[in-house]
């Protein structure tokens, strides 16, 4: 069939500004039939925006849109799909509660879940190569197999366009290549799609086509197999960044330790925590890597002390058992946590900067005396973090949630980096922030190291754990490996350990 | 087009004038409906929201009606923004008053300035106790506090009824359900000579004060908004939970309970099975018209106690029905709860073409 047009997608001069920010200015670019177009920037760089407009979530301000030559303007995500374009977002809206086919029927026309839905879920899942159990329970699927049963929803409404909102992000790097042999295979169908990363090797691998985006606008499309992964970063972040570097390993003694703690998850499809056994020695960065879901959050609720263990030796700090000991009690020993979800756990939207301050650094700072709390103190602090780590905010008496994502994260960074702990656990601690800050951050865990702290952080970004960390444990369903030094491993074995014995088949429940 | 949009902050001007805009909201609907219901709706509501403050009499009449709703409501409003729903200060009121009033009847005719006092004691203990119930059964087998707090008020009222019957009787009542009158060292100090305004008032304005710097200023206080905020960030920052809910059910029970005292104490001087009026229940109107600010729940307080005054105002001389302090109680929480999202949210008016505040898009080219 010839395509009526040589473009299915064009967009002309699409600006989007929300308040104080221009979030799309003046973008233009194509997509073409069959065509694996990357749509690459840094967090912030408005491709997050710019695929809601293609897919009827938010409207453009100005600009045009066009769809098979014909003008095109979804008013809702509804009307998009009904122009065949489907979006697998990077979250997923799965009622964990409920079978795959369920989820699915849910999700789609009411005209398309008619008839023998099942039967056409096990046959679109295997021509792809994404096998799925109609059956099962959402709560007991791996996150991989999560972003199959989104996908598969999407291709069962025979979408001429599929957006994908950084799908890499919650696969093991083996999955990955199960991910990119579907794509390809519907490329050649004819099926174009809009691929959203900032991970440029695979880019590079997979898209035909990208367009980079900085700051809301385009400063370039390209070919990104002609490209190097360094070039397409300087287009991307539009300066040369240098890592972090690590000038080889200057472990001292133990300052943490773990002893075979085993924890059932108080959530329903939770992960327990079975035997995790870690040291950190003062001095070192220590990285776990593992794909999202698989005890990460069960691990850190343990470290901050939100749930204690026993026996209260089963965790020591500098020696003194702290297994049953509460958060603050492990803040005055010397250890600070950073959990991974910013908004009502590691920060309180609703409150100022200040009063976040308090939250966590009043008993290393000293902000209560007599019960009462001295905000003069917590402003100074506060007003202290905003300059060091460059956060941009109105002033500390705005409510953290005012801030961008980004700038949270380097407030909180700052907040528990500069209460110089001992002992410093971070969950994605560079989540959300340009490169720039990204690098100031690593610079700081480095320093705090350096300082003889210990630090452990937990993180799905391979590259930034390979970066900064001495060694590298891998958690997957609960359990832990030995981390083993940086040198040693490679990404593909960290890939095995990360798919554990749920890589293809999961466990039971 | 209508759209409501959230604000990226929440509005500080639209957070204090709410209150206002549900008042006026109210006063409008009231004289739409005395005006359906035949009667003189601008007398109707001069009677109800004016008048109580013309006279030294209904003004002191609206600090004894005042007292309870304020202690109660700044007890509660503690407990409601950290999430703790404590439904059943009518309950803790109830059983405050009968502590407090057993204790007044067995020291009948003793003298002593520490009579008062302890008559007091009993009743916030009295509070607590009857709050402990909901607190231990939440922290202990996290069931739902609203109902057990809820239904503790008529296993509350029924208790009072029953002791007023049987042991608590006066002997020289003629079988009367009514305790003996309580003798004076167990009265509450009247504050305005001639009329039944008490102490108990200043010991309201206290608690306001108090309640206000534990939240501006104590870690108490911060721990509380924390908690209602953010449950996970209050885990994080090591607050206990239960911890919470106990302190919260424990302020909220003992102040109820103290309001209870001084009503039968104070304007009531006996225990009588009709001690239990509601206060308990407008209280939690109170709060959330104050804003679960203290310093709000002093101007709330004061304002529902006039609609109480009012109404019976306006049952005797327009001979409206006694239903309608509560038609107007209920109205107002109404448009209270109604406008609040106009602190969080905003309406704007699109045209029904997007606006183009950025510049027009330049011409596409390649």
């Amino acid at each position: 069939m010839e395509p009526a047009n040589e473009y299915l997608l064009e967009l002309d001069g699409i600006t989007k500004a929300f308040p104080g920010v221009l979030a799309n200015d003046d973008v233009s670019f194509r997509v073409g039939h069959g065509e694996i177009h990357a749509l690459l920037g840094e967090n912030g760089a408005g491709k997050s925006t710019l695929v809601k407009m293609i897919y009827g979530v938010l409207r453009p301000d100005s600009g045009v849109m066009h769809l098979h030559g014909e003008t095109y303007a979804p008013a809702n995500p509804a009307e998009a799909r009904a122009h065949g374009i489907g979006m697998v977002f990077q979250h997923f809206s799965l009622f964990e509660a409920l079978t795959v086919s369920e989820n699915i029927e849910l999700g789609i026309n009411p005209e398309l879940a008619k008839g023998d839905l099942r039967s056409r879920i096990v046959e679109v899942s295997t021509y792809y190569g994404l096998t799925l159990d109609p059956d099962r329970l959402i709560g007991d699927l791996s996150v991989g197999q999560r972003q199959r049963v989104e996908i598969v929803r999407c291709l069962l409404q025979n979408p001429r366009l599929i957006i994908m909102d950084e799908p890499t992000s919650v696969l093991t790097p083996q999955e990955v290549d199960v991910l990119f042999a579907t794509l390809r295979k519907l490329g050649e169908e004819g099926c174009s799609i809009l691929y959203i990363s900032h991970k440029l090797e695979e880019i590079r691998a997979l898209c035909h086509r990208a367009t980079i985006l900085r700051g809301g606008r385009v400063v370039a499309t390209c070919t990104p197999a002609e490209e190097t992964a360094k070039s397409l970063a300087e287009l991307m972040i539009g300066q040369v960044v240098t890592p972090a570097k690590r000038e080889g390993s200057h472990a001292g003694d133990v300052r943490f330790r773990m002893k075979n703690v085993t924890l059932p998850s108080t959530h329903p499809f939770g992960v327990d925590l079975e035997n995790v056994t870690l040291d950190l020695r003062g001095g070192e960065i220590v990285g776990i890597a593992g794909v999202a879901g698989n005890g990460q959050e069960e691990l850190m609720e343990v470290l901050i002390g939100e749930r204690t263990v026993s026996p209260p030796d089963a965790i020591e700090l500098d020696g003194e058992a702290i297994g049953a000991r509460w958060p603050d009690q492990r803040r005055i020993l010397g250890m600070c946590c950073v959990p991974e979800e910013r908004h009502g756990h590691a920060a309180i939207p609703g409150m100022s900067l200040v009063e976040n301050a308090v939250l966590s650094a009043r008993v290393r700072k000293s902000f209560v005396r007599h019960g009462f709390i001295s905000l003069s103190g917590a402003e100074t602090y506060s007003k202290d973090v905003v300059k060091t780590f460059d956060v941009r905010t109105a002033g500390v008496d705005h409510p953290a949630g005012s801030l961008s994502g980004g700038n949270l994260q380097k407030f909180i960074m700052g907040r528990e980096i500069m209460q110089a702990p001992t002992v410093l656990v971070a969950a994605q601690p560079t989540w959300g922030v340009d490169a720039g800050a990204a690098a100031a951050i690593h610079n700081a865990l480095v320093e705090l190291a350096k300082g003889g702290a210990a630090i452990l952080i937990i993180s799905q970004d391979l590259d930034e754990l390979l970066a900064i960390s001495d060694r590298i444990a891998v958690i997957a369903n609960g359990r832990l490996t030995q981390p083993r030094d940086v040198a040693e491993v490679t990404v593909e074995s960290i890939g095995t350990s990360m798919g554990g014995q749920s890589g293809q088949e999961p466990v039971h429940a | 087009m209508l759209r409501i949009e959230a604000r990226k902050e929440p509005s500080v001007v639209m957070l204090y004038a709410t209150p206002s805009i549900a008042l006026v909201l109210t006063i409008i609907s009231g004289f739409l409906l005395f005006a359906a219901l035949g009667k003189d709706p601008a007398k109707a509501t001069y009677l109800i929201f004016v008048d109580p403050l013309t006279s030294v009499y209904s003004l002191s009449e609206l600090m004894v009606k005042a007292t309870p709703l304020i202690l109660i409501a700044t007890g509660l409003a503690l407990g409601f923004r950290a999430g703790v729903w404590n439904i059943g200060a009518e309950g803790q009121f109830t059983v405050g008053a009968l502590t407090g009033g057993a204790t007044a009847l067995a020291l009948y005719q003793v003298e002593g300035f520490w009579v008062l006092p302890l008559i007091c004691l009993a009743g916030a203990l009295g509070g607590m106790a009857w709050a402990a119930i909901p607190a231990f059964l939440r922290t202990r087998f996290n069931t739902n506090e609203i109902l057990v707090s809820l239904m503790l008020v008529y296993v509350a009222i029924l208790l009072l009824s029953v002791l007023v019957h049987g042991l608590l009787r006066d002997p020289d009542g003629q079988n009367f359900p009514e305790s003996r009158l309580f003798h004076d060292a167990a009265l509450m100090p009247i504050l305005i000579e001639g009329t039944r305004a008490h102490i108990g008032f200043l010991v309201a304005i206290a608690a306001v004060i108090i309640a206000a710097l534990v939240l501006r200023s104590h870690i108490l206080g911060f721990q509380i908004k924390v908690v209602g905020l953010a449950p996970r960030a209050a885990r994080y920052a090591g607050f206990s939970d239960s911890h919470i809910v106990w302190i919260c059910f424990m302020i909220s029970g003992g102040l109820a309970g103290l309001a209870g005292v001084f009503e039968a104490t104070g304007p009531v001087g006996q225990l009588v099975p009709a001690l239990p009026v509601g206060y308990g229940f407008t209280a939690i109107i109170v709060a959330f018209l104050g804003r679960l600010h203290p310093f709000g729940i002093l101007l709330g307080g004061l304002l529902l106690a006039s609609t109480y005054i009012g109404g019976e105002a306006a049952q005797i001389s327009m001979s409206l029905p006694a239903s309608t302090t509560r038609v107007f109680q209920g109205l107002l929480l109404f448009f209270l709860l109604a406008t609040d999202i106009f602190v969080g949210y905003r309406i704007r008016w699109l045209a029904p073409k997007a606006s183009t505040a950025v510049p027009a898009p330049k011409p596409a080219g390649e």
